[in-house]
């Protein structure tokens, strides 16, 4: 391939074999699969930082990006990615568009079908809506979040970030804090990091840990302290207070007083923290700013 | 169709609950009415009129009582009509439906309730009787006609899917139907806690990332109105339990003698949540399909006779409102065609008798409810099923005769075909 780093064109030589047309669950892909698609991100990782960005791999092809939900970085990496491999890219959100006119999913993705698109990135706030999107429609889809479901392609980010942290993800223990009740990011990374033999917690308060967590495999710490003890990995997940009907624990700006991480008190080797939407006013973030830390 | 003309069926196995009669016979039929059982043995010479009915050894059964189904008329038309509906019961071989009250206008005044009577009579299929809604607009309120509408011929009164939650208002509604002795039939769930619900609480809801609703919930609300029914002295129906830890409830309560009866769905009998699997909107019913630990404890609740009537929960929802993405997707599922062949699996299964499955749709809702119908014995009304129990069927959702088709049982493989179907001497489904 012209113009792609060599460590990216030695990956490219390989021969992939994908072959489900969707994807929509971490659990649609094996552990092969994921070392396939982390060693081409890898690859791409150098194209980025390269003046030349761009390849043709998707020339010809066209990428929707249908998000119902409010994004940003998730949108814009979609689009970034479709339009650096070649891809034409078209945004739709629903306000600007028919959606808000009273057209169900399916009326649209109909719609969207008939001008051929290859490639359907779609956000919803419903569980469950991308797999009902790809039953309708005749080119792939990929779930970029379907409310508290999941959102895998944030999996394999997440992983392909400890990978390069610590060149492997096996025999890792991932801390996973905060909201996991609402948190599609952490059903994907529990089961995409779990497949590829990463010790996961769930650290949280008891309200906003499903009640059926300990039946994943994980271990579950209501101690903030506790729970991040001895991890490689911190992981910290926001209120999701958008989804929360009613008050799911007291005061947000206090919601779980240990809900602060100390990274200090983490492993003994360099605790990396992915962060899910890393926002200034944050509660545990809030906390820290004020206590001058 | 053979409106006037004698009917007799020869050479049938007659299973009757209400006698506990199970044995070969021969049933005859005049002016609408059972004329003759001869039980045991087969019938002597017959005028040529009579229309004669081999039966070649299949069942017959007393027509089946539903007492929970909801149409689209009035307001709802294009979801189920009393016609469509009618059909779907006949091909079912259920021969009378109770109507529920939350169509538009909602059934809380006598008026309402004398168009359904109107139309139902008007369309000559089967025997259709209206429930009324306990509290205005069902909104749980201020209470509706209760006697005026027990009057014009409701038999029982209920806010169908809502909850009642005030219960001062519930308390008031127990006390004034029982001076009708109207049941007052409610589906105990905390409303608080099954707000937006979807599903069932536990590690399928939670990995699927679904709205979900404890089981606890109804049992919280069942000790309440139960409670309210042991003041009252009322005659309360509980609404679909479903639940083990409900269950608990409801038998202590009956044994110290509250006036109650429970009712399950068929849905909960025969589904759990699993069989949501990848979002299948036609398997969400409310309230939500539950555990497996729950469904086994419904079907011995049947098998042990405290649940004593099944109901199809039949509720159409088209296409529009079900294809849609799980949580914003209508709840409810057709059942009236399916209810008699899934309720033999169990009597396949060898988990419940045959004469005691066949009570929960027949003697048992007809003696809840004060009806002549559901029983084979001289003077009834002529309301029969002549099926074939054994008969394999894989049900096709599309060749249903309801105008919606969402059906969870679409593929499933069940054994049990209505042959016919006749409601008052008259033949209405042939297959």
């Amino acid at each position: 391939m012209s113009g792609a780093p060599t460590g990216l064109n030695e990956v490219l030589q390989r021969t992939f074999a994908f072959p489900k047309r969707h994807f929509l669950s971490a659990t649609d892909l094996n552990e092969i699969e994921v070392a396939n698609l982390l060693d081409l991100a890898d690859g791409f990782v150098s194209l980025n930082r390269q003046t030349s960005k761009k390849l043709d791999l998707l020339k010809g092809r066209t990428l929707m990006n249908l998000f119902f939900e409010n994004s940003t970085r998730t949108q814009s990496s979609f689009e970034l990615a479709g339009k650096r491999l070649g891809a034409d890219v078209v945004n739709m959100s629903p306000r600007s568009s028919s959606i808000s006119k009273g057209e169900t999913l399916i009326d649209t993705a109909v719609t969207l079908n008939a001008m051929q698109p290859d490639l359907l990135v779609i956000r919803h706030a419903s569980s469950g809506a991308a797999s009902l999107l790809s039953q309708k429609v005749g080119c792939s889809v990929i779930n970029a979040g379907d409310g508290q479901h999941e959102h895998p392609t944030q999996a394999l980010l997440d992983a392909l970030s400890m990978r390069r942290a610590f060149g492997r993800i096996a025999g890792l223990k991932v801390a996973i804090c905060g909201d996991v009740l609402h948190s599609r990011v952490a059903r994907s990374n529990i089961a995409l990091l779990q497949m590829l033999g990463a010790h996961v917690r769930l650290v949280g308060p008891p309200t906003l840990i499903p009640a059926a967590a300990h039946r994943w495999n994980v271990e579950v710490f209501h101690d903030m302290r506790k729970g991040v003890a001895g991890c490689d990995v911190v992981m910290m997940l926001r209120l999701q207070l958008e989804r929360m009907d009613g008050v799911m624990a007291p005061l947000a700006a206090r919601v779980f007083p240990l809900l602060r991480p100390r990274p200090r008190e983490a492993g003994p080797g360099r605790a990396g923290r992915a962060r899910d939407a890393p926002r200034p006013n944050e509660p545990w973030r809030r906390d820290r700013l004020r206590r001058g830390r | 169709m053979s409106a006037g003309r004698p009917l007799a069926f020869t050479n049938v196995r007659i299973v009757d609950p209400a006698s506990g009669f199970d044995g070969p016979g021969a049933v005859v039929v005049t002016e609408g009415v059972i004329a003759d059982v001869v039980q045991g043995g087969d019938l002597g010479g017959l005028s040529k009129d009579v229309e004669v009915v081999d039966g070649a050894g299949k069942l017959l059964i007393p027509g089946l009582i539903d007492i929970r189904v909801k149409t689209g008329e009035p307001g709802f038309e294009p979801r189920e009509t009393l016609k469509s509906a009618g059909r779907a019961a006949a091909a079912g071989g259920v021969t009378t439906i109770v109507v529920q009250p939350d169509t538009s206008p909602v059934m809380d005044e006598p008026s309402v309730v004398d168009f359904v009577l109107r139309r139902a009579r008007d369309i000559e299929l089967v025997n259709v009787y209206p429930a009324g809604a306990a509290t205005k607009g069902a909104q749980g309120e201020r209470m509706a006609e209760i006697g005026l509408m027990h009057e014009a011929g409701c038999l029982y009164v209920t806010d169908a899917d809502r909850p009642i939650v005030n219960s001062k208002v519930f308390q008031r509604v127990l006390s004034y139907a029982k001076a009708f002795d109207t049941p007052v039939a409610h589906r105990p769930s905390d409303p608080w806690l099954s707000a937006g619900a979807a599903a069932t609480s536990g590690e399928f809801a939670a990995r699927m990332g679904l709205p979900n609703v404890p089981a606890i919930a109804e049992k919280i609300m069942l000790e309440r109105d139960l409670a309210l029914a042991e003041v009252t002295g009322a005659k309360l129906i509980v609404d679909q339990l479903t639940t083990a830890a409900a269950l608990e409830t409801f038998e202590r309560a009956v044994k110290r003698g509250v006036n109650a009866t429970a009712t399950t769905s068929i849905n909960h009998l025969s589904f759990n949540e699993l069989d949501i699997g990848d979002y299948r909107t036609f398997c969400k019913v409310d309230p939500p399909l539950r555990s497996e630990d729950d469904r086994q404890a419904v079907i011995d609740a049947v098998a042990s006779g405290l649940i004593k009537v099944i109901v199809s929960a039949h509720t159409p929802a088209p296409a529009e409102e079900k294809r849609l993405p799980y949580d914003e997707a209508a709840p409810g599922a057709v059942g009236l065609e399916t209810l008699l062949a899934a309720l033999l699996a169990f009597h396949h299964e060898g988990r419940i008798p045959l004469i005691d499955l066949i009570r929960t749709v027949t003697s048992a809702p007809a003696e809840l409810l004060g009806l002549p119908a559901g029983r084979i014995a001289k003077g009834a009304p002529a309301d029969l099923v002549l099926c074939d129990p054994n008969a394999p069927v894989v049900i096709d959702a599309d060749k249903l005769m309801s105008k919606s088709k969402n059906s969870p049982f679409d593929g499933r493989m069940l054994q049990g075909k209505v042959l016919r179907t006749v409601v008052d001497g008259r033949t209405v489904h042939r297959a």
